[in-house]
């Protein structure tokens, strides 16, 4: 290597210092929620477990972990099915125009969350009359959710080539089968993946939920946000807060544990 | 692929149209009546342009500050750290990408108050807290978008073979002119790519506004409020045009760096 050793220093010194600034804040809510002051003053005065049970009886909370967990399944459910269509239909059929439809898979994830947003609470509204609610969310979440997993599967068909299948085909599978017993098995890692960010992206999200949530229905983030600037709720949302961060260790672990490429996938399209 | 192509283009197409229809200032419905009012209003009236170039210039200052602090991390995972300290650091950086961005806001709302982790360790050297604000704003901004600046520049000096930076010292350049002259032309595609996130995120951005923004608006907030409370959303929809221009051009000049191709 050529860096040298004093370059090396420095470099290990600005990481090491921006690990220790990127966990600050997340370590900080962990503590702040046996805080027992209200205001979580610094540095804490006594500690307490008051505020996880009460966050444990708070029905909001629940409520609105409930509805999350439904809609980020059902929304991983829909990207998983059209995200692969999707996929199969543009890595084995050429057309004009494929390279713009590529464009128009990455608009999702360019544009900012907020236009997103309002483009499909004005057409959920005034296009389909549709009554804003628990359907809408799941369509609106799915819509985002296909991207992630289009593009895990693209890239391992990618990686695949049409070799296998067609191999396949020449020794009499048709094309049902085919898929059952050679790109299915192929394409499980990386479904797994996308399944996997679909639902931890739908579960966080929030700009597009506010648009699209309606009045009725209210998932966690937004229970979250209603309830941040309630002096009162303070400290239940700090123990909400503080079990999403332990929450958050899950889909790391879960990546780990799958095969090399698809954990890096996972890791990396977030 | 329908459903992409026809829903979700259909809803932005339908975004833009009503963009161009004004609203009836009476009984607050929306009249379909082509003009560029909005338009007009968006140009015209002060704090919307003030609310534009605040939006603008906190991107871009969000995304110039990822880029100062993500290079130096990156270069360290790609270059210098061991493969398992690497994994390690992948790991530690991409960790918080699943945490909630609301635990982080808020994470940041007690940790930026009086009386908070920040202004205990700036009373020391006789400093305190920004509190609620632009500062504020911005710090939280860049905390937030950190490692989708990092994860791309690692990728792309992970690529950069080794031997370049040997035949440059060998050459005879020092630390710093192989820095500049061979790794960071060679990254900047990366830093590009990370840099269309952190720009469009923070563009879009309005919660962390309301979090720790103290009073200000950013354009998120505008289009906000007037689908909420004021229920203009054509007028909503010419603000909410703003970045969708912005990112497009973006877009299209990041296209020409071939920072695409490293998302």
């Amino acid at each position: 290597m050529t860096i040298s050793r004093g370059l090396k220093a420095v470099l290990a010194a600005v990481t090491g210092v921006v690990v220790v600034v990127i966990y600050l804040p997340l370590a900080l809510v962990m503590l702040n929620s046996f805080n027992a002051s209200r205001s979580f003053a610094w540095p804490p005065h006594q500690l307490t477990t008051r505020w996880w049970q009460a966050a444990a009886r708070s029905s909001g909370a629940r409520h609105g972990l409930l509805v999350s967990v439904e809609v980020a399944l059902l929304a991983t459910v829909v990207a998983l099915l059209l995200g692969t269509l999707a996929a199969l239909a543009l890595q084995r059929t050429h057309f004009f125009g494929r390279n713009a439809v590529s464009l128009v898979i990455i608009l999702p994830i360019a544009l900012p969350g907020i236009v997103t947003g309002i483009a499909l609470n004005n057409a959920f509204r005034t296009m389909f009359g549709w009554e804003l609610g628990f359907l809408t969310i799941v369509v609106a979440h799915a819509t985002f959710c296909i991207v992630t997993v289009f593009n895990n599967v693209q890239a391992r068909l990618q990686r695949l080539g049409g070799n296998l299948e067609q191999a396949s085909m020449d020794l009499g599978a048709g094309v049902l089968t085919t898929f059952r017993l050679v790109t299915f098995p192929m394409l499980r890692s990386a479904l797994l993946a996308g399944a996997l960010l679909s639902f931890g992206l739908s579960f966080d999200e929030i700009v597009v939920t506010t648009f699209t949530a309606g009045a009725t229905e209210q998932t966690l983030p937004i229970w979250i946000f209603q309830n941040l600037f309630r002096p009162n709720q303070a400290p239940v949302v700090n123990v909400v807060a503080a079990v999403l961060v332990l929450l958050s260790a899950v889909p790391i672990y879960l990546a780990q544990r799958l095969s090399g490429g698809a954990g890096e996938r996972v890791a990396g399209a977030r | 692929m329908l459903w992409l192509g026809v829903a979700y283009l259909g809803a932005l197409a339908a975004l833009f149209l009503t963009a161009f229809w004004g609203q009836n200032s009476f009984t607050g419905e929306v009249e379909r009546v082509w003009n560029v009012d909005n338009f007009r209003t968006l140009v015209t009236v002060d704090v919307y342009r003030t609310i534009t170039l605040r939006t603008l210039g906190i991107a871009a200052l969000v995304t110039v500050l990822d880029a100062v602090i993500a290079f130096p991390v990156a270069l360290y995972m790609a270059k210098v750290a061991s493969p398992r300290a690497q994994r390690l650091l992948v790991i530690a950086v991409l960790m918080p990408l699943w945490a909630s961005y609301l635990v982080k806001a808020y994470a940041w709302r007690s940790m930026l108050g009086h009386g908070g982790l920040v202004s205990w360790l700036a009373r020391p050297f006789g400093l305190d807290t920004p509190g609620y604000g632009l500062a504020g704003l911005i710090i939280v901004l860049a905390y937030l978008w950190l490692p989708y600046m990092i994860l791309p520049v690692y990728a792309g000096l992970e690529r950069l073979p080794d031997s370049l930076l040997e035949a440059s010292a060998d050459l005879g350049a020092r630390n710093v002119s192989t820095l500049a002259r061979v790794v960071l032309p060679m990254a900047m595609p990366a830093v590009v790519a990370g840099s269309i996130f952190t720009f469009s995120l923070s563009m879009g951005d309005y919660i962390a506004v309301k979090i720790v923004g103290g009073a200000n608006q950013m354009l998120g907030n505008v289009v906000y409020d007037n689908v909420g409370a004021a229920n203009n959303l054509p007028l909503a929809a010419a603000v909410a045009t703003v970045p969708v221009v912005v990112m497009l051009g973006y877009l299209a000049a990041a296209r020409r760096t071939g920072a695409l191709e490293q998302l």
